[in-house]
């Protein structure tokens, strides 16, 4: 009986163990992202996930290899979450060619379809249609794959947030919209310009969906609701809407140093920094420091080596340029 | 050979591919039950399902972001939007998602969809539900761009559409579906990108779309009357566009005359003169002429409307004019 009640612990800390990894290379990595800003290696506009980290590792701990993610330009963590490799991903952001579209994508359109990463999406909302269509493929071929869908606080006020709640829900698709609500649109408060309070969960009823709100800054809490959604969702019961609530540590985007946000609320949130919270809950069930230090560490050599390898990569030549327009590769357009 | 509607060809096309292959599913506003607001689509709910044609909520992005999903994914879907106008509602996923993201993500993702819509003028709806966007359409790069003409070219290139592996733009000339022709049984498969000669002449070459083809062929009859021998080339695909075709018969006949729906500013004749300045300049005896719908939002009265499109008169005139000039 004890052996049994110890394995379970075991698996269930190795678990834990996971998401903090995986929390912790969301943050290195993307404070790594800045900083090659700040050295102008990174080139254009880029959006962090800094302090957002335990949705996207949460979430990617209840899906299966073969599910799906749709995210959108704030998409660093979804994508690594998935088990894509950094370096690939952070020569994107330099584009290079061993970036995981070669250049050709950038900071806001990360695709890693062997990894399930379906697409991230700038234009605000569009996936959320696009993720119904995977589910509508799943469901049609009767295979149980599940999309997930991630979005912002923002999205929820564009017609197509509405069209697809309501499609999903008709065609009972198996997809699960996940609104990551850090409370700010862009430079805007999301209250001030949104009819309701919860601008995601406040909606679903709209759309026969239950109203569900998860703190978004627990990882473990973030899994349990989302392992749910997908079950049920694998399970032919439909789709479901999570609001997660969260906050950016940064601004907007690289231009934004998001001095509009009153210090007190930036204080709070910082208290509630998923990471650190993490880390306590671990020392808490026994996990001892040093084991904690050590995953730190791993992920440290992995962002530095990763560096190297995207600075290393050849700069893209004119052979990509007009490639992969079509589906044979090419980009003709006449004889 | 049977005699056969445009709009019956459309789903006598579309019915062809979705026997042949599972993966074929069709997407839209109506296109079950009803049988399509133009009644293409009539018969393909009762032979294939409602699971492999599915009617829609009236929410045409949610219809083509659901198409480019289940097509990143598998499927091949044919997705309908109504009336072309209406694509502006949802122009963002076919502009900004399904025409760039297979080049974004470094060919990671192939798009095979067709989405098919009523296209044009003529049946005096009114601004809203009469334009011709071919060439809004053309302009994108990362779409194909196909505009029949009658209905054995709808069966075949709804075939060769289906069967590619890029996404379609399926213009359905709105005012030709009652049009009529001969068409023979059995299984039609066309070529995408290859425009057809459908008239020899020595003096003029008319080269005409979708529903101005056979406009331009009965032009084509009284000029030959007036001792003016037209050849007259159906274009059928913008993109990819036969431009070997459209040289070759420019330079035989050394003047070129383009018959548009669209209106005028960036209509897809601009680009085939630009193409032939630059390429069979030295082959041309006179001004290439491009015949169109003015830079107008089309008025619903018949009386205007028929003013608006390019009629054989005005075809006729213009070609006279230009060629005794």
């Amino acid at each position: 009986m004890s052996t049994t009640v110890n394995v379970a612990a075991s698996t269930d800390i190795d678990f834990k163990l996971g998401l903090y990894r995986s929390q912790v290379a969301l943050r290195q990595f993307e404070k790594r992202a800045y900083d090659l800003f700040l050295e102008n290696l990174v080139k254009g506009t880029s959006h962090l996930s800094l302090g957002q980290e335990a949705i996207a590792s949460g979430f990617a701990a209840a899906m299966r290899p073969t599910d799906w993610t749709f995210a959108t330009y704030r998409g660093h963590a979804h994508t690594l979450a998935r088990g894509v490799p950094m370096t690939p991903v952070l020569a994107e952001l330099l584009g290079r060619t061993n970036g995981l579209m070669a250049g050709k994508g950038g900071s806001m359109h990360l695709t890693s379809v062997e990894h399930g990463v379906m697409g991230s999406y700038a234009i605000i909302g569009a996936h959320l249609p696009i993720a119904c269509g995977a589910a509508w493929s799943a469901q049609y071929r009767g295979t149980d794959q599940v999309a997930v869908c991630f979005f912002g606080d923002g999205s929820t006020n564009i017609g197509a947030f509405h069209e697809a709640l309501n499609f999903a829900a008709v065609w009972k698709l198996p997809v699960v919209f996940v609104c990551e609500n850090n409370l700010w649109m862009e430079y805007t408060r999301t209250t001030e310009v949104t009819a309701v309070a919860n601008p995601a969960a406040d909606r679903a009823s709209a759309y026969g969906l239950e109203s569900i709100i998860v703190d978004g800054n627990d990882a473990d809490a973030v899994y349990e609701v989302a392992l749910a959604a997908i079950t049920k969702a694998r399970e032919g019961g439909g789709p479901s809407m999570i609001e997660a609530k969260t906050y950016r540590h940064g601004g907007h985007s690289r231009a934004d140093p998001g001095k509009y946000r009153p210090d007190d609320e930036v204080a709070e949130w910082l208290a509630k920094d998923p990471i650190p919270r993490y880390h306590t809950r671990l020392l808490e069930l026994g996990v001892p420091e040093t084991k904690l230090v050590e995953i730190e560490k791993a992920v440290a050599d992995e962002v530095e080596l990763a560096t190297e390898e995207a600075k290393a990569g050849a700069i893209p030549g004119e052979d990509l340029l007009m490639k992969d327009v079509w589906a044979d590769g090419g980009s003709a357009w006449r004889n | 050979m049977a005699q056969l509607t445009f709009r019956e060809a459309i789903a006598r096309g579309i019915a062809q591919e979705m026997r042949l292959d599972e993966s074929v599913v069709m997407i839209g506003e109506d296109i079950g039950a009803a049988g399509g607001v133009f009644k293409g689509t009539v018969g393909l709910l009762e032979e294939f399902g409602p699971r492999r044609v599915r009617d829609t909520p009236i929410s045409e992005q949610a219809i083509l972001g659901a198409a480019m999903g289940a097509a990143m994914t598998g499927l091949r879907p044919v997705a309908e939007i109504m009336f072309a106008d209406f694509f502006a509602v949802c122009w963002d996923i076919v502009v900004n998602e399904i025409a760039k993201s297979r080049y974004m993500t470094n060919g990671q993702m192939t798009f095979p969809l067709v989405i098919r819509s009523g296209n044009g003028g003529g049946l005096r709806f009114g601004a809203q539900h009469s334009q011709s966007v071919e060439n809004w359409a053309m302009m994108i790069p990362g779409l194909k761009v196909v505009v029949p003409s009658n209905a054995r070219d709808v069966i075949g290139l709804m075939a060769a559409s289906i069967r590619d592996n890029d996404p379609v733009i399926f213009l359905e000339e709105k005012a030709l579906y009652s049009s009529k022709m001969d068409v023979p049984e059995g299984d039609i498969v066309d070529t995408l990108g290859t425009a057809k000669v459908l008239r020899q002449g020595t003096d003029a070459t008319l080269v005409a779309l979708g529903n101005m083809v056979p406009r331009a062929l009965q032009a084509a009859e009284e000029l030959a009357e007036m001792g003016i021998d037209c050849t007259v080339v159906d274009v059928r695909s913008l993109v990819p566009l036969d431009t070997k075709t459209i040289l070759r018969e420019t330079s035989a006949t050394g003047r070129l005359f383009t018959v548009e729906e669209n209106p005028r500013l960036c209509g897809w004749g601009g680009e085939l003169a630009s193409i032939v300045s630059e390429e069979a300049f030295y082959d041309l005896d006179g001004p290439i002429v491009r015949i169109t719908t003015p830079h107008i939002p089309l008025p619903a009265a018949d009386a205007l409307e028929d003013m608006a499109i390019p009629s054989i008169e005005r075809i006729v005139t213009t070609v006279s004019k230009s060629m005794n000039s």
